[in-house]
């Protein structure tokens, strides 16, 4: 939607408009502290009662230069009325805080926009380091949005004049000024952003009166200045009933985590290394202390997964957390834990890659890595999450599926997951999938490979069990006893037991859920966090009468066991993916169908007119 | 560590106890036979149920170990025992956890995760069987391999300047440093009950003969003939004194360094340096001894165990905040109600 009411200077008495859904971005310096405004302007709309999605969007480096175009830092949020899946396409609202941030983001502004900036941040300098020549603010290059300029940083330091800080500090609570003066426009409560003010800076008493007074002034300087003639209000979205809170997809792992670890009656143990957009769920769990959450940060990525799986032979739940480059150090680990066969969680928060990559950017093209990363014919389960609360139930799950059938299994999320944030309908911790756990301690009758017949599971052995002394490895097994085995057919036998084993889970796989017709003429297949905007495309497409259905994996591998027969049920087949074309490698490879792909390898989530209009070209084409 | 009353619940336990059904497959007269025969003798002795043992090991000659004890094992991927074993300890502190490694696999593909596992001090006793060579890959140089040394990978001599495994585990702060030799049954067995009753980590190198690839490297060491010349034995508050006679000793020199004296015209026993386990500064300098070399503990000193000091804070955690409840976790931050 756009903002079709004009700024008009004369207005005295303040209008509310309603707006069904309104995409704000907040952009400016790294240091300017806009994932902050952007959080907490979500926080406000998510009390609102707004369905929300978010993008954040940062540099990679911890500070470039002040005021140059690496250095800009955005986040980006739809709020709405309605039940929404993505961030939104292209903002209707732009607030920049200096030249650079306008620079790197004024194209994505839909037309008509509102461009909010900070006129103080537009100094010479800051003009010079965007190679500006001449201020866009007042040459008429920015005629077709809305602009609305502020000088939010003098207003900030005069507001904050006879607190005594330094400038340097005063200055930087110039994003608050941003947040109040938006909160204002779009009728936001900001009782909760002064609550989280008051908690965050309770050790220095001087920031929570100078960030509160300075926000207080933005929300004023709305409501009395003559720069804005209405107010908007988004009225609360109809979602369905429960208490909610905003979850990233990182927070959401490291919930499902502990969730599935006290559910299952075992320890959890995370042995990870920092990386890049993985490191929160280390973070989040190490305060996790009163769970008995154990977490270990190794000396490398190596070091990380070994450690988990030294945990899991102990007898708890072993996980490690990364992003592809440490993936691809810990598959040797991995192979290790397919052939002894214990459970292991393997987290993967996908990242722009190859090699260091876009660190800070999102991807999804380590799913060949996942299935087939590693020497030997070596399978494992692949399970992947959609949006970001769905983080909870996929890391849930893969848990359920490691101790089950005994199996590391790789679950796979990514930068736009992890630091993207939904409302997320908190569950019951009591209503949650069982998962049971039985170690063997009968030394009656036992094998280290002796599998269950349904599962092909072999049993789990905490060391310290009388009788049970047993010994496992990475050289082939025997068949039953485990002993070291180079029998040929035994080496066969156990390479298709495997195979079989990570088969099986297919049982455990419920039907397809086709969004949409069961048949038509296209499906849309999916992946991990393509669907916002696929069920956004499909969505709008379905209203305007097209016959096309929308089919979102998350067990990768297997694949369930009624998808061949979904597929066949369309005439064309789309698979979008932020990569070259994996999944559908795949999927042509396994039912011989002739599937098409929209790829995207820009390190940015789809757009929903992205998908939208594939879709469109596939059934003209 | 141990359990007095498990242990006096336990029917006493024999060398035979730790023999597992498997074929000892290493080559005749290797000295991991040695080895082998003194672990499988002291197990029984240290009062510990067997399945309480948890053998982990990497990849080579050394690390099919676990194979051959009867308890519990893991035999791994080359390097990473350490890093496994960590994992396991911090899950299970009230196993005894150890691991066998080699010159190649604990120094050179596993020198990260060793120096790791030293420096936190994680309750793992560490065997590194030094032969100076690669057997398993029959025959290239190691880390410890000297200079000069011509093998099939460096058939014009080594040019890599050698770890010294004491050292190195000296430089990382390890709470208990040793070095044993294969043959010597007594000292091998000592150092091994030391280990074990060392509160933390414990790091041992056993010097050991490959009489495949490596025959006699350490015959200075063992050679009966003239070992009682060339081997200090280390004996905590007794003087470093070695020799046929026992008539050579260790002093601190005027430079600061240690050299070595004759006793007699005028050089007595208290001129000589005596033994002290918990002097870093001494085993540091007697790391870097080479001739005699020192056989027993460099350096014993208790210091905070990793995994205790894990398992406090999550103690304290619980202590402060209850066992945790996994629902007000789920509802942690702003929360809103839709009716």
């Amino acid at each position: 939607m756009t903002l079709e009411t004009q700024v008009d200077g004369a207005a005295t008495a303040k209008r509310k408009e309603q707006r069904e859904s309104v995409v704000i971005r907040f952009a400016g310096d790294s240091g300017d502290g806009m994932q902050l405004t952007g959080m907490q302007f979500t926080t406000e709309s998510a009390l609102a009662g707004n369905d929300i999605g978010t993008l954040p969007d940062y540099p990679a480096e911890i500070r470039a230069p002040a005021g140059t175009l690496a250095g800009v830092s955005g986040f980006q949020l739809n709020f709405s009325s309605l039940d929404i899946y993505t961030p939104g396409d292209n903002p209707d609202v732009l607030v920049v805080m200096n030249p650079a941030a306008l620079k790197v983001n004024i194209a994505d502004l839909k037309a008509g926009g509102l461009l909010l900036a900070d006129r103080d941040g537009f100094d010479e300098g800051n003009l010079k380091k965007a190679g500006y020549t001449g201020n866009p603010l007042e040459n008429g290059s920015l005629d077709k949005y809305q602009v609305v300029t502020a000088d939010m940083t003098g207003m900030t330091l005069r507001t904050l004049e006879d607190l005594k800080l330094s400038n340097k500090v005063a200055t930087r609570c110039k994003n608050f000024f941003a947040l109040g003066l938006c909160s204002w426009l779009y009728s936001r409560p900001i009782e909760p952003t002064i609550k989280w003010i008051q908690d965050k800076f309770k050790k220095t008493p001087e920031l929570v009166e100078a960030n509160t007074r300075v926000l207080k002034a933005g929300y004023h300087y709305g409501e009395t200045t003559e720069l804005f003639a209405v107010q908007y209000e988004v009225k609360p979205a109809r979602i369905a009933p429960g208490t909610y809170r905003n979850i990233t997809g990182n927070s959401a792992v490291a919930l499902g985590l502990v969730a599935a670890a006290k559910k299952a009656g075992l320890t959890l143990f995370l042995g990870s290394y920092p990386i890049t957009p993985a490191s929160d769920i280390l973070h989040e769990l190490s305060y996790y202390k009163q769970f008995g959450v154990l977490t270990f940060q190794a000396e490398d990525e190596i070091a990380g997964v070994c450690s988990a799986l030294g945990a899991s032979f102990g007898g708890v739940i072993g996980v490690t957390t990364s992003s592809g480059p440490g993936i691809a150090l810990k598959q040797e680990a991995i192979n290790l834990a397919v052939m002894v066969e214990l459970p292991l969680v393997i987290c993967n928060v996908q990242r722009g890659g190859p090699s260091t990559g876009l660190p800070t950017k999102t991807e999804q093209a380590d799913l060949l890595q996942a299935i087939f990363g590693r020497n030997s014919d070596s399978p494992l389960p692949v399970i992947a999450a959609a949006t970001p609360a769905d983080c909870f139930s996929a890391a849930y799950e893969a848990t359920r599926i490691a101790v089950k059938y005994m199996t590391p299994v790789i679950l796979l999320t990514d930068g736009y997951l992890a630091n993207g944030s939904e409302p997320w309908n908190i569950p019951h911790f009591e209503d949650l999938a069982p998962i049971p756990v039985v170690f063997r301690t009968d030394p009656t009758g036992f094998f280290p490979y002796l599998r269950d017949p349904k599962t092909l599971a072999r049993p789990w052995v905490k060391p310290g069990t009388p009788g049970l002394e047993h010994r496992i490895g990475g050289i082939e097994k025997a068949e039953v006893t485990g002993n070291i085995s180079y029998d040929p057919l035994n080496h066969e036998r156990m390479t298709l037991a495997r195979a079989r084993k990570v088969e099986a889970v297919q049982q455990d796989i419920p039907p397809t859920l086709v969004r949409g017709e069961p048949t038509g003429d296209l499906v849309v297949v999916g992946w991990g966090s393509t669907f916002g905007a696929i069920a956004a495309a499909v969505e709008e497409l379905r209203n305007h009468g097209t016959r096309v259905s929308h089919v979102h994996l998350r067990y990768l591998n297997p694949l369930p066991a009624d998808l061949g027969t979904v597929l066949a049920g369309f005439k064309k087949i789309l698979v979008p993916e932020m990569n070259t074309g994996q999944l559908r490698m795949i999927l042509r490879a396994t039912y011989l169908v002739d599937a098409v792909g929209l790829n995207k390898i820009q390190g940015q989530p789809f757009k929903v007119t992205e998908i939208a209009d594939a879709i469109r070209r596939v059934l003209e084409g | 560590m141990s359990d007095a009353s498990t242990a006096t619940a336990t029917p006493k336990l024999t060398r035979k106890d730790f023999i597992s059904d498997q074929d000892v497959r290493w080559c005749p007269g290797c000295g991991d036979y040695s080895i082998l025969a003194q672990v499988q003798r002291v197990m029984p002795e240290l009062g510990l149920p067997r399945e309480k043992f948890v053998f982990v090991s990497g990849i080579g000659c050394s690390s099919r170990f676990p194979y051959y004890m009867n308890t519990y094992g893991f035999h791994s991927i080359h390097g990473r025992a350490p890093a496994i074993a960590s994992g396991l300890k911090i899950a299970r502190p009230e196993l005894s956890v150890w691991v066998v490694t080699g010159d190649g696999d604990g120094l050179s593909i596993g020198g990260n995760h060793l120096i790791h596992a030293l420096r936190r001090n994680v309750g793992l006793k560490i065997l590194l069987f030094n032969n100076r060579i690669y057997g398993l890959t029959k025959g290239q140089y190691s880390p410890t391999s000297e200079i000069g040394k011509v093998t099939k990978s460096t058939p014009f001599g080594s040019v890599d300047y050698p770890f010294n495994p004491i050292a190195v585990a000296m430089g990382v702060d390890a709470s208990f440093v040793a070095r044993t030799v294969d043959v010597e049954a007594k000292s091998l067995q000592d150092i091994l009950r030391r280990a074990y009753e060392h509160p933390g980590g414990a790091f041992i190198e056993i010097l050991q003969n490959c009489n495949i690839f490596n025959d006699g490297a350490w015959e200075t060491v063992t050679d009966k003939a003239t070992k009682a010349d060339t081997v200090l034995l280390l004996e905590h508050g007794k003087p470093l004194i070695f020799g046929k006679n026992r008539d050579k000793g260790l002093r601190l020199g005027a430079g600061g360094s240690l050299e070595v004296v004759t006793l007699g015209n005028g050089t007595s026993e208290t001129d000589v340096l005596v033994h002290d386990e918990r002097n870093r500064s001494l085993a540091y300098m007697l790391a870097h001894l080479s001739n005699p070399t020192p056989i027993g503990v460099f350096h014993a000193m208790p210091r905070p165990v990793y995994e205790e000091a894990m398992a406090r804070q999550v103690d304290a955690a619980r202590q402060k905040q209850g066992d945790g409840d996994i629902d007000a976790l789920f509802k942690r931050g702003e929360t809103w109600v839709v009716e």
